[in-house]
């Protein structure tokens, strides 16, 4: 029942925001409705409920071990964005609430979703509805994103369904009733049909590695976050790709069970791998903060599903990883978006010398990213840890290098740029530069600071002292996607 | 009955040489439409014990693919004021080539694959692949935002064939849960292309080049 609460309960503010009269008022219904999911998405991870293995929709395991940081990386958006949408007047703001606040509903579904078709469903509305919020601002910019974002990422979403087929298409050539559950795929065993299960593998990795923004399909992904709000892209980059990975994870399940497990593991710590080199070549390359954090993004895609292909111990690592790359990420997303409001551009070309401007933000912005490059004692330092020494327990020692090799230059890239913002005399862009000119000065108000620099104490917390009940989740879903042999 | 299905698919595979070989928009658009008719009445020829959402879906699909979206998009040209593909990426003669080989290598990939059996004499699979593959020439080889919705659909339009080997197993539910996100995601599509004309003046996707690194 509270499985399905948790759908309803977001879908059911959405509703709410869409025959609110009050322009003002009506941002405030998200950190209702977002406070209400957590509240009950955490008493569920302590009290876990009781899900039957044949349930096509549930709150399992692997639901449970991730839902809890997209819930709190959305509530810290939603509290965020009271104040954002209060600053942006001119933007009529009903679609933008209910929709939000829709996406968390449908991602909630995602990640409970225990059946193949309804994954996909649920994954291709949330892509659909995440598309009104890319062009939120309106610019010819923006439009250009969501257009490659639609094109790209239906793309993508179509050869997942295309996948999912195949995969329902193995288990029928393999004498299977029709039924999609991936509890039932994977009791099928090695009677799915071989080549189908492989051909599903592939087009299922390429369509929900797309949504994920694995390279080389990240493409959309720069364009996206870099004209999205910053809250859109804290909860694309921490809410929308997590729902992809942990459907890529569930797909890997069915395809080890079906005794193709060492190839989809090859490939994932393939694609993974490169993902993390595109990456910190496009890091050291780019000079522009926003589109800098899309990559960081995807280099953190491609932590997540080298960590998967690491056997137990590496999705264990993994699973650690979305939670704190989740935090992380978003605490880096808000505080760019202030640093991105008070400068009015962009590149380190227009904006320099903001610790001076944006003094808290800019703050928050270095230390995020010290914690996004994993620098102890931040949680992404210990998740990154555990994926590397779950790579060198199983024999990956020529992974391992790659990996720590992409991490240092990932590192230049994102120090010069960030200090390069920071640092120096203030300087911002021409247009929208109000901020230095004093007159209509972009304040830091405590409603911009605050989520931030909790989800930040989050990420420290979540690597000093990781709660017990969340590594006894972690193990939970490891052992439900890697059952020992 | 198999014979009617072959020849609905052997429709479909044709009209991919169709929309992969007119330079104007509006044929482009009605291939792609008629392709969607056929593509619904396919589940009433297939299915034996007639079911009423079986029924349903294909009015659904017929309804939607045949004439909501195609109405939307020759709507959009209207505006737009535009009628003919200039200066594709793949010229039509290259694109119609690829098509037809595309469509010989879907025929031989498909005998490959370890089918079912009642699946071995039908063109389900050889169709799907076609329609997936001239999906994908149109995606990339042409610059009008129009010719690519076209060919998103045509590769949709694939994925359904596909689908429907599947028809037997799945429940309809999901079935008609992925229709109807379908159907969203092409709104939303249309709305974009509505408002990228109102942006740019103009629905030449080279002219959405300032994102770049």
């Amino acid at each position: 029942m509270k499985d399905i609460l948790l759908v309803v309960l977001p879908l059911l503010g959405a509703a709410v925001a869409l025959a609110w009269p009050g322009e003002r008022s009506r941002p405030w219904l998200l950190p209702v409705f977002a406070g209400l999911h957590t509240l009950l998405v955490v008493w569920m991870l302590v009290e876990p409920p009781a899900v039957a293995p044949t349930d096509w929709f549930g709150f399992d395991p692997i639901a449970r071990a991730v839902l809890p940081a997209v819930s709190i990386l959305f509530l810290a958006c939603a509290v965020y964005a009271v104040t954002y949408l209060r600053v942006r007047p001119e933007r009529p703001n009903r679609v933008f609430v209910a929709l939000l606040l829709a996406i968390l509903g449908l991602l909630s579904a995602g990640h409970q979703a225990r059946h193949l078709g309804f994954l996909w469903i649920t994954t291709e509305a949330v892509t659909l509805a995440t598309v009104p919020l890319l062009h939120f601002n309106n610019t010819p910019r923006a439009f250009e994103a969501t257009w490659k974002y639609l094109l790209i990422g239906g793309t993508g979403i179509a050869l997942s369904l295309l996948g999912s087929f195949c995969l329902g298409y193995a288990s029928m050539r393999g004498g299977g009733s029709g039924d999609l559950t991936f509890a039932a795929l994977a009791a099928q065993g090695t009677a799915l049909s071989r080549p189908w299960v492989l051909i599903a593998w592939v087009l299922l990795l390429v369509g929900y590695g797309t949504k994920m923004g694995l390279a080389p399909m990240h493409t959309w992904k720069p364009d996206a976050y870099g004209e999205a709000p910053g809250i859109v892209g804290a909860i694309l980059a921490g809410g929308v790709t997590t729902v992809a990975f942990t459907a890529i994870l569930r797909v890997r399940a069915v395809v080890a069970a079906a005794g193709a497990g060492a190839v989809a593991d090859r490939t994932l710590l393939a694609i993974g791998l490169f993902s993390m080199l595109v990456a910190a070549m496009l890091l050291l390359a780019t000079k522009d903060f926003k589109r800098m954090l899309a990559y960081s993004s995807v280099e953190h895609m491609g932590i997540l599903v080298i960590g998967a292909s690491f056997g137990a111990a590496g999705t264990w690592a993994a699973l650690f990883h979305v939670w704190s790359n989740s935090l992380t990420k978003g605490s880096l997303f808000l505080s760019a978006g202030n640093i991105r409001r008070a400068a009015g551009g962009r590149t380190s070309a227009d904006v320099s010398g903001m610790s001076a401007v944006t003094p808290v933000s800019a703050a928050m912005f270095v230390a995020g990213m010290f914690a996004v490059t994993a620098c102890p004692p931040f949680g992404p330092f210990f998740s990154e840890l555990r994926v590397l020494r779950a790579g060198f327990d199983t024999g990956h020692g020529a992974a391992g290098a790659i990996f720590l090799v992409s991490l240092l230059f990932a590192f230049f890239g994102l120090t010069r740029l960030v200090f390069a913002i920071v640092n120096g005399r203030p300087r911002v862009a021409s247009a929208a530069g109000a901020g230095a000119t004093g007159e209509r000065r972009v304040r830091e108000t405590l409603g911009v600071i605050l989520p931030p620099m909790v989800l930040l104490a989050l990420s420290l917390w979540l690597g000093l002292a990781t709660p017990g009940v969340l590594r006894e989740a972690w193990t939970g879903a490891a052992g439900q996607l890697s059952p020992a042999p | 009955v198999n014979e009617v299905q072959n020849l609905l698919i052997g429709v479909a595979m044709g009209l991919n040489l169709v929309a992969l070989g007119s330079n104007r928009l509006p044929s482009v658009v009605r291939a792609m439409a008629m392709q969607g008719v056929v593509l619904g009445l396919l589940p009433l020829v297939i299915e034996h014990d007639f079911h009423g959402l079986v029924a349903l879906v294909g009015l659904m699909t017929i309804s939607v693919k045949g004439f909501v979206i195609p109405n939307l998009l020759l709507r959009a040209m209207r505006t737009a004021n535009i009628e003919r593909e200039i200066e594709p990426f793949i010229g039509f003669v290259p694109s119609l080539l690829l098509g037809a080989m595309g469509t010989i290598a879907a025929v031989a990939v498909a005998h490959e694959l370890p089918l079912l059996p009642e699946h071995v004499g039908t063109l389900l699979v050889p169709g799907a692949l076609a329609s997936i593959f001239t999906g994908f020439v149109l995606l990339v080889g042409r610059i009008k935002a129009i010719s690519q919705v076209c060919g998103f659909l045509i590769l949709e339009n694939g994925i359904y064939l596909f689908g429907l080997l599947l028809i037997r197993s799945t429940p309809l539910l999901v079935e008609s849960g992925i229709l109807l996100d379908v159907t969203v995601g092409v709104f939303v599509i249309g709305i974009i292309v509505d408002r990228i004309q109102r942006a740019f003046d103009s629905l030449d996707t080279r002219k959405l080049t300032v994102l770049r690194e």
